[in-house]
């Protein structure tokens, strides 16, 4: 099989200009992402780790070094749509019904009315919301609503799938269930994920390749490559494969904090 | 419906407050009629009745508290008298007669509806050109805080008089001075309401590459209506007193401004207090219907919850 890189990032850098002096906010970052990895970005807060995913959606430019998602700059990837993303909160219009909020993103993009019914359909039952469609946002719990905004994200059938701290605001029984959830549809619809969270059971579940981050400037100081399967029952946190690799996240964790 | 009870226990106080006012405030009209029709009154010369206040007259002549609640003319007409002459001027009259209260309820709230009408629709433009465009953001505000200073009823005239000398008469005028009142609110609540929607909310269409009208329709518009209704609730009700104030002070002769002031002048005090009531319903009506609407569209766009 061959290695197609789809985000490639060479010597980044981004300086914010703030009223309290210039914050360096990402410092020499190089990283590739190919076809089908799921990447996690972990780190402490002030990492960088969302300001890196925010230049990959063109939400920020970066002020030196070179980025490319699907060979294009991220200012072209985002006007050809080539990524979902989805953020922190849902930040679902509350005027508008489970359903209308996932044909917010295809009535925008001018898909077709029988089209659109189609895709919300897939992809409610790709998150498991099948039948919530004419329910409103209010009348579903956080969990439910964090998935409507993951089918947002999906019903455009964009390649790579951007997620900023998705399920940092939900309790830890609904983000076990939905990370379990979240493994399945990459399963099965084979993206590109990008993945930040400051859970490290999380990330090592998730990914096939975890970047660790530290901050102050903010930059990465360790690559791992996962050797877990695809295939990860929740059991597989408690495997000595899997505790070694959490061990050795935490120990980059800490060694960035101490050189910080 | 579990605010009816307050709220009838807020009317019933004031009614007795004012039925216990009635009496000292007619007192000095009641014992002057009273001795014209040959009553002995103490004291007995008007002139030494002054050195008395309204309560102390009422202690010296209890016999006369019952004539102080059915005067012709009194001071302070007393709460049936004015609800008398609500339902003579209401529902007895023809609404087609000159002292129908129903026609000249109609004359003010046509001008009310018109200048409401100008006036939202002026607030909402001004509202998207504040949001949309820095020069107007920059611009418009202080002018429009520094038109709310002025006192209306020294503005009102002049609007009124300038119209009349280019032959602009009748509803329009008062229609200006209705919309001056209540394109206010409205600009400072859709400014807020456009501006609601928060940077992921931004962020999240950008990712979409949705253009600035798309962003205008799906985001910023539907997200501004709760604070539409917040504004055209205080802008219904200043529109109306605005139709009035443009009503009192050029002599019209139909309106409730016109019936304050027909009242004021001709000492017909029952002719002042029934329009100043039914102004008072006619505003809370106003309101009220747009408390309904408000609740009916934002539970149908699924703002509250059912």
């Amino acid at each position: 099989m061959s290695q197609q890189t789809i985000i490639n990032a060479q010597g980044l850098d981004l300086t914010f200009q703030t009223n309290d002096g210039p914050v360096h906010a990402l410092k020499d970052v190089n990283l590739e992402i190919n076809k089908g990895d799921f990447v996690s970005f972990i780190g402490p807060s002030g990492c960088g780790k969302t300001t890196f995913l925010r230049c990959m959606a063109g939400l920020e430019t970066p002020t030196a070094g070179t980025l490319t998602v699907n060979g294009m700059t991220p200012e072209e990837a985002r006007k050809a749509r080539a990524y979902g993303y989805v953020f922190q909160a849902a930040g679902l219009y509350p005027w508008r019904t489970i359903g209308g909020n996932i044909r917010l993103p295809l009535e925008i993009m001018g898909f077709s009315k029988g089209d659109q019914a189609a895709r919300v359909e897939r992809v409610l039952e790709l998150v498991d919301l099948a039948g919530f469609e004419n329910k409103f946002p209010w009348q579903l719990s956080g969990g439910m609503q964090q998935r409507a905004s993951i089918a947002r994200a999906l019903a455009f059938d964009a390649d790579i799938l951007l997620m900023d701290e998705p399920f940092g605001a939900l309790d830890e029984i609904v983000r076990d269930h939905l990370n379990e959830q979240l493994l399945q549809l990459w399963a099965r619809t084979e993206k590109t994920i990008g993945f930040v969270t400051h859970s490290i059971p999380e990330a090592v579940y998730l990914s096939t390749k975890i970047v660790v981050m530290s901050p102050r400037p903010g930059r990465i100081t360790d690559v791992i490559e996962s050797p877990l399967p695809k295939e990860r029952p929740l059991d597989i946190r408690d495997s000595a494969e899997f505790i070694e690799i959490a061990h050795r996240v935490r120990d980059g964790l800490r060694a960035g904090h101490l050189d910080g | 419906m579990k605010s009816i009870l307050p709220v009838l226990t807020v009317v019933g106080a004031i009614l007795m407050l004012w039925v216990l006012a009635v009496v000292p405030m007619n007192m000095h009209l009641t014992a002057d009629q009273a001795q014209r029709d040959g009553v002995v009154v103490s004291p007995d010369t008007p002139a030494a009745r002054q050195e008395y206040t309204g309560l102390g007259l009422t202690l010296r002549n209890p016999s006369l508290i019952a004539a102080t609640f059915v005067q012709e003319r009194p001071r302070l007409p007393s709460p049936h008298q004015v609800a008398v002459e609500m339902w003579n001027t209401i529902v007895l009259k023809k609404i087609t007669s000159k002292r129908s209260l129903v026609y000249h309820g109609w004359v003010t709230l046509s001008a009310t509806l018109l200048g409401f009408g100008i006036g939202t629709s002026l607030g909402i433009l001004l509202a998207v050109g504040i949001v949309y465009n820095r020069a107007m953001d920059m611009s418009v505000m202080p002018w429009a805080i520094a038109s709310q200073t002025i006192p209306i009823l020294a503005l009102a005239p002049m609007i009124i008089v300038m119209l009349g000398s280019i032959g602009i008469q009748g509803l329009f005028p008062k229609a200006i001075i209705s919309a001056y009142l209540s394109f206010f609110p409205v600009v400072v609540g859709m400014v807020k309401g456009l501006r609601s929607p928060d940077g992921m909310q931004l962020d999240l269409l950008r990712t979409y590459h949705a253009s600035p009208s798309q962003g205008f329709w799906k985001l910023r518009l539907p997200a501004s209506v709760p604070y539409l209704f917040a504004s055209l609730k205080i802008g219904i009700s200043a529109s109306l007193v605005g139709a009035i104030v443009a009503e009192l002070p050029t002599g019209a002769r139909a309106g409730f401004g016109a019936r304050m002031l027909v009242g004021d002048q001709y000492g017909q005090p029952l002719v002042t207090w029934a329009a100043l009531f039914a102004a008072a319903i006619t505003a809370a009506a106003l309101v009220g219907l747009f408390s309904l609407l408000e609740r009916l569209t934002l539970r149908r766009m699924g703002m509250v919850q059912a």
